[in-house]
C-alpha cells in the first residue's frame, strides 16, 4: 500500500499542495479525481521522485520513504505513465523496452535475441499484435500505451499510475485498456488512475480520492458515490471575487467567427476543432471554459492566424471577412494574443522590459526611439504596478506575475481591439491574479472586447459576461453570466 | 548599485581586457610588435576577418550558422579579378563588356548577397537547418570558384584595384577605412533600428518573435544576404591586398570568423553578444597570430594554441552565465 501523510509542497508564490492524505490499495483501482490545477500532477511528481523538495511523508508498505530520484521511485516498484508517452519514436518496440536496462551477452554486447523474446513475451500478454522490431512510430496512440505498460511490467513495477491515459485513444483502445488494467488489479497491483471521465471512472476505479486546490478533500468506495456528489467534492464551494458588473457591452459585433474547423497536423481525419462559432461583443468578456485538451488554446491559435493550411472557416472581424495567414496580419487587424506559456511564447526572457514591451508597438518604425520606448515601458510599468527595480531589467528576472503584466503591456502598447487571453493567471500568486482581474475588468469597460479562456472555474464565474464551454473540439454549452454556476460548467466541460 | 555596476563593467569589458593583456605579453616579449609598421600590418590584416565577423555575428545572433564564407568569398574575389581582368565576353552575340574597378566590386557585393539570400532561401523555405544549407554552400560556391578559375589565379588586376587592399587614405591603410565603415553600419542596424531587435528577439525566443508579429523569415533572409555580402566585401580587400585572386582564398576563413564571434562574447544558441565584441575578439585572433609569427612558434603549435585560446574563451564565458 502507499500512502501520502500531510503531503505539502510550495513553489513561489503559490502553495501547489497543503497538507495531502490520501491512500492507494493494492489489488484496487484507485482513481484521483480534481479540476486542472487543482494539485493531481504535483502530487505524482512527488510520489514518483521528481520532485525532491517537500513536507510530509511517503509510506510504502508501511515504511517511510523519500525518493531522492526518479530512479529510487523506480527501484521501489513506482512506475508512471504519462500522458505525454515517454517513448522513443525512432527506436523499435524492444529497444524502448528495455532502454538503460539493456541485458548484455557474456562479452558484454547487445542480447538482442534475448531481449526480443522477453519483450514478445510480454506483448502476448498484453494482447498487443506487434513484432518486438517495429518501430514505436509506427503503432498507434493505444498500442503505444500498451507498451509503456510492457515498460512497467518488466520492471515488476508494484504500483502503476496512468495519468489521463484515456485522453487520445479511441473507445475500441479504451475497452482494451481496461481490460488489462482489471487483469493486474487481479494479480494484485496497484493500479493509481487519474481521468476526468466520469462514466470511465465508474466502470473501472474501486476507489477515488478527490483533490482541491492543494487539498485532498473526499475520498471513498466509488460504488457508494454518485457523479453529481463528486462534481460538488471537485468544484467545493469557493468564496468568489467581485464579480464584474454586467451590462457594460453593446450590441456591437466585433468579432464573428463561423463553422472553424481545424485539422489534426498528423493525424488523418482528426479534427482538433469541429464546427466553432461564436460571437464577442465590443466591450464584452467572453468566456471559454474546458479542460485540458478541450482546444480551447488551439481556438484561438487559430483565430490568430497560426493554422492557416489546416483550418477552414470564416473568421469577420468589424462585419469585414478574415483570412489571416500570420500572427502579423492578425495583429494588423487589431488582434492581441496572450499566449499559455509565457516563457516560450511569451516573452524573450533575455531581453530587458522596455525591449520586450515595444517589441510589436513600432510595426512601420525602422528606427528605435529610445526615449519614446522608456517613457512607454515606465508608464506600463506604473499602470499595471510592475515590481521591478528599473525598466531595464532583465525579464528573465522577474516573477511570474510580473512577466505577465509585462507581456500584457507589449500588447496594450498596440491598442488591440480584441484581446485573447490564454490561462492569464497560470502558475501567478493571489495578489497578481487579482490585479490582473480587475485590469481586464477596466479595459472591458473601457470598451476592448476580450476572450478569456481559462481551465480555472472562478475565474471564469469573476470575470465573463457569457460563457461557452468547450470539450473534445467543440462548444458544447453557452451559459450567460447569471445563469452559470460551477456545477453547470464541470458538467458541460466532462466528456462523455 | 555601484559594486554590481562595476561587475557588470568587467564583465562586459573582459575580452577588451584580454586584448590590452595579450598586446601588453607580446610587448614584453618581442621588441616587433610595438612598432608602427606592425600594427598597421595587423590592423590590415585583422580587417578581412572582421568583414567576415560583423556580418556572422548578426547570423549567430539569430541562433543561426554561416559555413559558406569562406567559399562565398573565393567566388566573388574570382568574380571581381575575372571581370576586371577579362570582362564579360559573349562570342555569339559579338558583345563585349569590360569592367572598372567599382563596377567588377558592385558585380563581385552583389553576387554575395545574392548568394546569402539564397542560403536565407533554402533555411526559411525549407526549414533546412543553416549548418546543412550553408555547408551546401561552402561546396558549392568553392566548385564554381574552381569551375570559373580553371584551378588558376587571376593576377595583375591593376593599381588603382590594388589601392583598395594597399593603399593609405589619411594615414590609415584602406582595408582598415572600409572594415570600420561597415562594423559602423551594422553596429548601427543591430543597436538602433527595429531590424536589429528582431534579430535579438528571434535568437532569444524565435516563437514570442513570431507571435509578436515579426515576419521571421524576412529577417533571416536579410541577414544571410549580409553575411554573403560582408563575405564578398572580405573577399574584395584579400585580392586586393594580393592583387591575384587565388582560387583556394578564404578556406576555412569561416572557423576564424566563427571564432571571432564566439570569442567576442556572442552565444551560439542566439539572443546574446555584440558587434563590438566580436571586433575585439577579431583583434584578439588576428593579434595572437601576429604575436606567434614574431615569436617564431611553429605553425602547428599556433593552430594548438588559437584552439586553446577559443576554448579558454567560451568557458568563462559559461562561467559567467551560471553565475546569473
Amino acid at each position: 500500500m502507499l500512502e501520502a501523510v500531510n503531503i505539502s509542497k510550495e513553489f513561489p508564490g503559490v502553495k501547489a499542495l497543503r497538507q495531502v492524505n490520501l491512500k492507494f490499495y493494492p489489488g484496487k483501482v484507485n482513481a484521483v479525481l480534481g479540476e486542472n490545477g487543482a494539485g493531481k500532477s504535483t502530487l505524482l511528481k512527488i510520489l514518483t521522485g521528481v520532485y525532491t523538495q517537500y513536507d510530509g511523508e511517503i509510506i510504502l508498505k508501511n515504511e517511510g520513504v523519500r525518493f531522492r530520484n526518479v530512479k529510487e521511485a523506480q527501484n521501489a516498484g513506482i512506475a508512471i505513465i504519462h500522458q505525454e508517452l515517454n517513448l522513443i519514436p525512432e527506436l523499435s518496440i524492444t529497444e524502448n523496452l528495455f532502454l538503460g536496462r539493456e541485458l548484455l551477452t557474456s562479452v558484454g554486447f547487445l542480447d538482442e535475441k534475448k531481449m526480443d523474446e522477453k519483450a514478445r513475451e510480454l506483448l502476448e500478454k498484453l494482447q498487443l499484435d506487434a513484432a518486438p522490431r517495429s518501430l514505436v512510430k509506427q503503432l498507434k496512440v493505444g498500442e503505444q500505451q500498451l507498451v509503456e505498460i510492457a515498460k512497467a511490467l518488466l520492471v515488476n513495477a508494484e504500483i502503476i499510475m496512468m495519468d489521463e491515459p484515456t485522453s487520445a485513444i479511441t473507445d475500441k483502445e479504451i475497452d482494451n485498456l481496461h481490460r488489462i488494467v482489471r487483469g493486474l488489479k487481479e494479480e494484485g497491483k496497484t493500479i493509481v488512475y487519474i481521468s476526468h471521465k466520469m462514466n470511465e471512472l465508474f466502470r473501472i476505479a474501486d476507489y477515488y480520492t478527490v483533490m482541491r486546490d492543494g487539498c485532498s478533500v473526499a475520498e471513498g468506495e466509488m460504488s457508494q458515490t454518485t457523479e453529481q456528489e463528486l462534481i460538488e467534492q471537485m468544484v467545493g464551494r469557493q468564496v468568489l471575487i467581485s464579480k464584474k458588473e454586467a451590462g457594460s457591452t453593446s450590441e456591437e459585433t466585433v468579432l464573428k467567427i463561423k463553422n472553424l474547423n481545424l485539422r489534426h497536423p498528423s493525424v488523418k481525419h482528426r479534427k482538433l476543432l469541429t464546427d466553432i462559432s461564436l460571437e464577442l461583443k465590443k466591450g464584452e468578456i467572453l468566456g471559454i471554459f474546458g479542460l485540458m485538451g478541450a482546444g480551447r488554446t488551439e481556438l484561438l491559435e487559430t483565430i490568430f492566424g497560426m493554422n492557416p493550411s489546416s483550418s477552414e472557416g470564416s473568421v469577420e472581424i468589424n462585419g469585414k471577412e478574415k483570412h489571416l495567414k500570420t500572427p502579423k496580419e492578425a495583429i494588423r487587424s487589431g488582434l492581441a494574443f496572450l499566449t499559455e506559456d509565457r516563457k516560450n511564447e511569451g516573452l524573450v526572457l533575455g531581453m530587458d522590459i522596455t525591449s520586450n514591451i515595444s517589441l510589436n508597438a513600432s510595426p512601420g518604425n525602422d528606427f528605435i526611439n529610445p526615449s519614446k520606448e522608456k517613457s512607454l515601458a515606465r508608464a506600463y510599468i506604473q499602470q499595471l504596478g510592475i515590481k521591478t527595480p528599473s525598466e531595464n531589467q532583465y525579464c528573465k528576472n522577474l516573477s511570474g506575475g510580473n512577466q505577465q503584466k509585462v507581456i500584457l503591456s507589449k500588447w496594450l502598447a498596440i491598442h488591440p481591439e480584441i484581446l485573447m487571453l490564454d490561462e492569464p493567471t497560470r502558475g501567478i500568486d493571489i495578489n497578481a491574479k487579482n490585479e490582473i482581474y480587475e485590469l481586464v475588468k477596466k479595459l472591458a469597460a473601457d470598451q476592448m472586447s476580450i476572450l478569456l479562456v481559462s481551465s480555472e472555474i472562478p475565474e471564469i464565474l469573476t470575470l465573463s459576461d457569457r460563457i461557452l464551454v468547450m470539450a473534445e473540439g467543440q462548444i458544447k454549452a453557452s451559459f450567460s453570466a447569471s445563469e452559470a454556476t460551477e456545477d453547470k460548467l464541470l458538467k458541460a466541460a466532462l466528456p462523455h | 548599485m555601484t559594486v554590481s555596476f562595476n561587475k557588470e563593467f568587467l564583465k562586459k569589458s573582459q575580452s577588451l581586457i584580454a586584448l590590452f593583456l595579450l598586446c601588453l605579453v607580446l610587448s614584453l616579449l618581442s621588441d616587433k610588435f610595438l612598432t608602427g609598421t606592425n600594427l598597421w600590418n595587423v590592423l590590415r590584416q585583422i580587417s578581412v576577418n572582421v568583414c567576415i565577423s560583423v556580418g556572422m555575428t548578426l547570423v549567430v545572433l539569430m541562433a543561426g550558422i554561416d559555413l559558406s564564407v569562406g567559399s562565398v568569398l573565393g567566388l566573388t574575389a574570382a568574380l571581381s579579378a575575372g571581370l576586371l581582368k577579362n570582362g564579360l565576353g559573349f562570342e555569339s552575340l559579338d558583345l563585349f563588356v569590360g569592367f572598372t574597378v567599382l563596377g567588377g566590386v558592385l558585380v563581385a557585393m552583389l553576387v554575395g548577397l545574392f548568394l546569402g539570400f539564397l542560403n536565407g532561401w533554402f533555411i526559411t523555405k525549407f526549414s533546412i537547418p543553416p549548418f546543412v544549407a550553408t555547408l551546401a554552400m561552402l561546396t558549392i560556391a568553392r566548385g564554381l570558384t574552381m569551375l570559373y578559375t580553371q584551378g588558376m589565379p587571376i593576377s595583375n588586376l591593376g593599381s588603382s584595384f590594388e589601392f583598395i587592399g594597399s593603399g593609405w587614405f589619411l594615414g590609415i591603410p584602406v582595408p582598415v577605412w572600409i572594415s570600420a565603415f561597415f562594423v559602423l553600419i551594422v553596429l548601427f542596424l543591430s543597436k538602433k533600428t527595429t531590424f536589429g531587435r528582431y534579430i535579438y528577439a528571434i535568437g532569444g525566443n524565435e516563437k514570442a518573435a513570431f507571435l509578436s508579429g515579426i515576419n521571421i523569415n524576412r529577417v533571416k533572409l536579410i541577414v544571410y544576404g549580409i553575411a554573403g555580402m560582408m563575405a564578398s566585401v572580405a573577399g574584395i580587400l584579400v585580392t586586393s591586398r594580393l592583387n591575384s585572386a587565388q582560387p583556394n582564398a578564404g578556406a576555412s576563413y569561416e572557423l576564424d570568423s566563427i571564432a571571432a564571434v564566439v570569442i567576442g562574447g556572442t552565444s551560439l544558441s542566439g539572443g546574446v553578444g555584440s558587434v563590438t565584441g566580436t571586433v575585439i575578439g577579431a583583434a584578439i585572433i588576428g593579434v595572437l597570430n601576429n604575436g606567434l609569427v614574431l615569436l617564431n612558434v611553429s605553425p602547428f603549435w599556433q593552430q594548438v594554441v588559437k584552439g586553446l585560446v577559443i576554448l579558454v574563451a567560451v568557458i568563462i564565458d559559461k562561467i559567467n552565465q551560471k553565475k546569473d
